[in-house]
This record gives structure tokens, sequence and C-alpha cells, in this order.
């Protein structure tokens, strides 16, 4: 069969124009203004979720598949009857923090979703277990951070500490010197500052029309 | 109508599907009250294998107007499931037992899932008080299938159950479509109730915005006004949406050319002046110049896969980019989106048309993309010494069927060679996978759009020898119901697309590639019941092709192609669009 069959035709590769364009690693033309990539920024997402079986590994399985970097990640119950609230904390460049919202949010057990801004409030408690030999300097490094002693005896001391994470990471430094046994961090839990609402789904007194935010922006 | 009535299971059903909700079923039990919500949804057949914690569903369908297909593997539930969904535009719903039933539906979902197409799985699973005990046939299906749905439910109670299935049904269409999954222990399948589900809906949570916000739209407009070389990508979203009518009108209208994706293929005619084909990888040189030099890249309904984009850092690269698509996480996740349009395909295409103030003036762009489609033109040698090429079987295909012929395919160069050379010119006629790439979808592919499709509408696969081995049984099934399916496998006696990249880039070493190993397939067709046929030279082509054709049946024609050939265009993974290779050489 060899008729007016040619095979495919043109000008070989390096024959062709090239545009002189290029995008960023997260597909960002590159311009004077977005020339830099994005350097990891930490940050905290709040969740209103329906407290139903499983939805902690969804959250948790969504972020190991994408490769999202957690920090921690919190979980409780709210006000409201079968909602519950997610905290979790995250360190991502920017488009990918962007991701982590908009796939948290096409969960079918995640209500509301939305990241915090800088002057939320935050905090988190630890437990320490340090050796107990030195119990008055213990209680004042315990006392200096306004902490509570919750059990002590002759080898062991534990400790309860809470604030935000900076505070959290300077009393553990502290207690270093009495040698840390063993250490339990619930990781931060955070609600948005004043009367600003952290994410829709907890009202006080009403029952919390489920809402997604998500859906009317890009 | 033989076809459609030689599939029911029930004796007392004689009138097939068409009738489905004429007697709705009797709610007594979980199970019952399961198959009246199908009834309820408007589903008229499922595919599905029997087993043990599944059989209560089953038994309840035997009551029931919805035709049952019974398929030979799960797997093939699946996929017949999806291709029905794509051709119909409704999902289609699959039937599996708990453990190896449910863990061989896994390919088929993660194939709906990636190619976002809507599909119900139910699954049976032990009784509830045996959960978590490693009982028989017990696998945690939920836990295994929860990436790769959108969302799946654990049924709890035979009073919610049907409830359930409503949910899970109207979830895989809603928005971005896409497959879910309800595990039916046994006893919430067995336990009595008569409570009557409710009507089928999303999920409150997860209800898409269809109508775009204005200043999307606005902006939107003004960026595709003020182009140059605007470009249009449709994608599978703008078929998925039924938005065809609504996308030709804005290329047509506007006069702005247009490429696919594939799964966008038959989105745009391909026989259209504006229509570049699809690009990507083995797209045309065409669509990928205009790709490559394009100002506007207005893309809908599309997740600028990696087999599209190649390169991110030279993909459109002098490109602002508007992407409409209806899912919001799709926006700025691959690609940077310079104006986002959230909202149902057809819809936010309207809403961008009535803001459109003028066209753009891309007279020049125009006459350079048909430049590029007469500077490059899809072609393959066929010397007198060389064997029967593959794309001529595809055009040999293609000229001898009706032109809203339906084409499954499998993976591989096949389906390149397929998508290449067959000439699409309506949506849901192409039924292929894409993003997951599953060799052997063709034919339980084939089946359910088979099943889907009029009588009067001819279904062909495209196979390989590789792909058709993998789900080979299916035949079978084909052959009980009578389905007049014809496949045609492009044998080259490789996996042909793993040798074409030893060759080129393992320096020929063709580890685990042939497949001269392979059966007599037109023997093995007419084992199972069906036609086959062997063809190996240019003048059997139209004799065999014929006679296939006109069998009222499943017919095989085993295609001896020449096993040198090559896929060409080629863009290198994660190379340059614009730097596709001709060649072997130009690589």
């Amino acid at each position: 069969m060899s008729d007016n069959r040619t095979g495919l035709q043109g000008p070989a590769p390096d024959e062709r124009p090239h545009p002189d364009g290029r995008r960023n690693a997260q597909g960002i033309r590159i311009d004077p203004e977005a020339e830099s990539e994005h350097e990891p920024r930490r940050t905290v997402f709040s969740a209103i979720v329906e407290d139903e079986p499983g939805v902690l590994s969804r959250v948790a399985g969504l972020a190991a598949r994408r490769q999202f970097n957690i920090e921690s990640l919190t979980v409780g119950p709210t006000t409201v009857e079968g909602h519950s609230r997610i905290t979790m904390v995250v360190e991502e460049p920017e488009p990918g923090i962007d991701q982590i919202e908009k796939q948290l949010a096409k969960l079918k057990p995640v209500i509301s979703v939305g990241e915090l801004d800088d002057d939320a409030v935050r905090a988190e408690l630890v437990l320490l277990k340090v050796r107990g030999e030195d119990p008055d300097k213990v209680h004042a490094i315990t006392e200096m951070y306004d902490g509570r002693t919750l059990d002590a005896g002759p080898e062991t001391i534990t400790v309860q500490l809470s604030g935000d994470e900076r505070k959290i990471d300077d009393a553990v430094d502290a207690f270093r010197r009495f040698g840390i046994i063993e250490i339990a961090r619930t990781g931060q839990t955070a609600l948005a500052h004043g009367s600003k609402k952290t994410v829709p789904g907890e009202e006080p007194g009403t029952s919390g029309e489920p809402t997604k935010p998500n859906t009317n922006t890009q | 109508m033989s076809e459609r009535t030689a599939a029911t299971t029930d004796p007392d059903a004689t009138d097939g599907a068409d009738d489905s909700t004429e007697t709705p079923t009797e709610i007594t039990s979980g199970s019952t009250s399961v198959v009246r919500a199908l009834e309820n949804a408007g589903v008229e057949t499922a595919f599905g294998v029997q087993g043990g914690a599944i059989m209560p569903i089953y038994d309840a369908l035997y009551h029931s107007d919805i035709r049952h297909v019974t398929m030979a593997h799960e797997q093939g539930a699946a996929h017949a499931a999806d291709a029905y969904g794509v051709v119909r535009g409704d999902p289609g719903v699959c039937l599996a037992t708990s453990g190896p039933g449910a863990t061989n539906l896994v390919t088929g979902i993660a194939d709906a899932n990636m190619d976002s197409d809507a599909v119900l799985a139910l699954t049976g699973q032990v009784p509830s008080d045996m959960v978590g005990s490693d009982a028989f046939q017990e696998t945690d299906t939920t836990g295994v299938t929860a990436p790769i749905t959108k969302h799946n439910y654990f049924a709890s109670s035979p009073d919610t159950v049907g409830d359930t299935v409503g949910e899970a049904f109207a979830l895989a269409a809603e928005g971005r479509p896409g497959p879910t999954l309800v595990d039916l222990p046994k006893d919430v399948s067995l336990n009595e109730t008569d409570r009557e589900p409710g009507p089928a809906q999303a999920p409150e949570t997860c209800r898409a915005r269809t109508d775009p916000a204005d200043s999307q739209v606005e902006a939107a407009a003004r960026a595709i006004e003020r182009a140059e070389k605007p470009l249009l990508l449709f994608g599978g979203g703008v078929v998925k949406a039924d938005a065809t009518e609504v996308a030709r009108q804005f290329a047509t209208e506007h006069r702005i050319p247009v490429v696919t994706t594939m799964p966008g293929i038959g989105a745009m005619p391909e026989d259209h002046e504006l229509c570049l084909s699809w690009a990507g990888m083995h797209g045309t040189g065409y669509a990928n110049m205009a790709i490559t030099h394009t100002d506007c890249l207005i893309a809908v309904g599309t997740r600028f896969d990696d087999r599209l984009t190649g390169g991110i850092d030279t993909f459109a690269p002098e490109a602002e980019i508007v992407h409409i698509d209806i899912d919001p996480a799709e926006i700025s996740k691959n690609v940077h989106a310079d104006y986002p349009v959230v909202g149902d395909a057809g819809r936010a295409i309207e809403r961008v048309d009535a803001e459109l103030g003028e066209s753009p003036d891309a007279r020049e762009w125009v006459e350079q993309c048909l430049t590029w489609k007469e500077e490059y033109p899809m072609d393959y040698a066929a010397p007198d010494n060389e064997p029967l090429k593959p794309q001529f079987v595809v055009e040999a295909l293609d000229e001898a069927t009706p032109d809203e012929t339906i084409v499954t395919s499998g993976v591989g160069q096949h389906q390149m060679w397929a998508a290449q050379y067959w000439t699409f010119t309506e949506p849901r006629r192409w039924v292929s996978s894409h993003g997951l790439g599953t060799m052997g979808y063709g034919l339980p592919a084939a089946i359910g759009a088979r099943v889907a499709a009029d009588d009067d509408e001819t279904v062909v696969c495209v196979d390989g020898d590789a792909s058709f081995l993998m789900t080979i049984q299916e035949l079978s099934v084909a052959v009980r119901e009578n389905l007049d399916i014809t496949v045609a496998i492009l044998n080259n006696e490789y996996i042909g697309m793993v040798r074409q990249w030893q060759d080129a880039f393992f320096e020929g070493r063709r580890m685990a590639a042939g497949y001269d190993w392979c059966p007599q397939f037109d023997k093995l067709a007419e084992a199972f019941g069906a036609r086959g046929w062997t063809v190996d030279s240019y003048e059997e082509v139209p004799g065999a092709i014929e006679e296939a054709l006109a069998y009222d049946g499943p017919s095989v024609i085993d295609f001896h192609v020449d096993p040198a050939e090559n896929v060409y265009p080629m863009v290198s993974s994660g190379g340059a669009n614009g730097k596709f290779a001709l060649s072997e050489d130009q690589l």
C-alpha cells in the first residue's frame, strides 16, 4: 500500500519559533513581580466538620496523599451537636496553602474551613515529665510559666503548661536542665481574635447552618 | 431490542429497561429500600457480580425492573458502569460483594475518579457486628476507596440506607462528577424496614456553584477582548456539562481556534476549520504549536494534566490564562489562572459571551493556526515493503462506520492512534481511560456503552493485544447478552508503548515488552461464541471490517499490524509542547 502517504512532515523542533516566556514551578508566568519562588509559610486552618466516623482519617488521608506538610492536628466537639472543630497547623509555600483550603472544603463532612489571620488567639497544652531530684527548682520554673504540677514523686515530676507555641517552646527549653523523660504536646488550637467569626458553623445560640465559603471564591 | 431484553435476569420482565419505574419495589428491608432508591433515582441498568455479602441486594433486584448485567469480573463492572455513564450522561451503577469483590472494583473506581466520571458503586460488607474481626471476605472498603471516591458511605441502618444510596447517587453527578460508594453490611440489607427513601439529593456541604461571580466574568471578558492570539481549550468538563453546543457557538461566533484535551474530544467537531484537534504528548503538531504561541488561553473544564501541559515551565508560556471550571480546587492547582471563573461550563461561557463587548481581533492568528495545520499534517508512511499500518486500520474503521459511532479503547499505542486518526464530530462518542491509563478498559467499556446506546448506534472497541488480554473474559458477557460490538485489535505483539519508550529511552532493551505469546484472538473469540477474523494485509481490511460490522453480535478482528510502528508526534515527558518530535531521532 504505497500511495501518497509520506509520514509526518514539517520543520524539526529546532527549526520552529519558540517563545521566550517561562513559568515557575507553580505555573505562574515569570515576570519581575512574581519572579521569586514562594517560601513555605506556617499557618492555621480551622474547620467545622460533621462529627461522623472516619472524618479525622479523611482529613489526615487527604493531607498525606497530597503531600501537605501538617505540623499538628487537633479535633474536639463544639457547641453545636454533631459538629466538631478541627484545627490544623501547616507549613507550605503559598499555592499549596490555597490548595489545602480548597481540597479540605471538597470533603463531604467539612461544613466550613478557613485560614486564620495572624492575630488569631492560639494555644496548646503540654505535659512534661522531668526527673524529680530537684523539686523546688522544678516548681519555680513551673510557676514562672504559669504551669501546674499534676503529679510529683521521688523519681519524677509531671507538670502541665499551656500557651502559645513560642511560650511552650521556651518552657520546654527551660525544663531541659532537669532532664525531660517524656513529653506530650497537643498541638495548637485557635480561634479568631475578638468578635470575628473563626469559620461559619458554630454561632452561639444557633444551630449553625452549614455553609461552604469556598464555593464563591476563586 | 434484542440485546436489551436478553439481559434481564428477571424472568417476569419482558420489556427491558424502558419501563423501569412502572412497578416500584415494595420496601420490606434495607436491601429493598436500596433498590427502591435506585429506582427513584431513575436507574435503569446496573453492572455487577454476585457474592455472599451482596446477595440480599441481588435478591431485591430479582423483583425490580432494573436491568442487571452480570459481568465476568468486578473490574469489568466498574468500567462498564463508567462507560455507560459517559455515554448516557447519568451516573452508572455497579455492584460487588465484600472483600475481593470490592477490591476488584478499585481499579475501575480509581479510573472514574481520575476522569471525573459519575459512578455509584454498591458493595456488600460483612455483618456490622463482625466488622473489624477479619471475618471471611472482609475488607475495609471505605478505607480502601476513600482516596479514589468523591465520598463513600458505610450504611448503618436499614431505615436510612435508602436515603444514603440516593444521596450517593446524587453526589456522583453533582458539580464535578465522580465516583461514590456505599458499603452495605449484610445485616443492614437484611433487616426489616418499611421506610420510603426520601428524594435523592447531594449533601448540602457539596453543592457546586454553577453561576460564576460577576467580577470573574467581567475580568475574563476584558482579557479575551484584548487578546491577539486567543485559543480555546475544551476539556472533558465541556462534555460532562453538556456545554458542547454553547462552547461551539462561542468559538465560531468569535472566530477563536479550538484545541481539546483527550477527554474533551468531540466537544468541537474535528473536521471543523477552527478545530485543531487535541494537544499534549501525542497531540497534533498544530494544536501544540497553537498552545505554545497563544497569548490568551481560555481553558474550560480541564485540570491541566501533565500529559497535556508537558513541562509547566514551557506550557503556554506567553498566555494569560482564563480558567473556567466548576471545581474551585482546580483553579491554579497545576497552572496559575490569571482569570479564574468558577461555575458550570455552559453557564460560564454564556455569561462571558454576554459580557464580551467585541470579538478579539484574531484574523492573523487564525490564519497562522490554519498554516500550522498545513505545515504539520497528521500522516503516516505506508511503504509496500512494510506490514499493515495500525493508523490505516483506524481510518478504515472510521470510514466504514456512521459519523456518530461510539469508540472505546484500552490504553497504549492503539489508543493514541485511535484518538489521532478517528475524526470525532460529537461528544460522548470517544470513551477511553485518560487519567488513570487503565489497560483493559476498552472491552468492558464497550459493553457499558453498548447497553447505554440506542440500538441503531454502532459501538467499536479499538484495543491493543496486551490491553485486550487484561479483560478478555468480558467477551463472554457480550456473547451472553448478544451485544453488537466490534472489537478491532491492533495487534503488534508488544505492549507497544513500553516497547516504543524502551527503544527511545532505554537503548532498545525490550524487557518484558514482547507479547508474541498471545493466543490466536480469532479462535479465542469463536471459543467464547463470538465471531473472529485475522487480518494480515491491506487487502483483507475492508472485507473483514464489513463482515464484522454486519454481524449482529460481538465480533473480534485481530489486525496483525506493523510491530515497529511508533506513535508520533511526541512531546517528551516534561518537555515543551512546541518541541514535539516527529520521529524518534528528534526526541
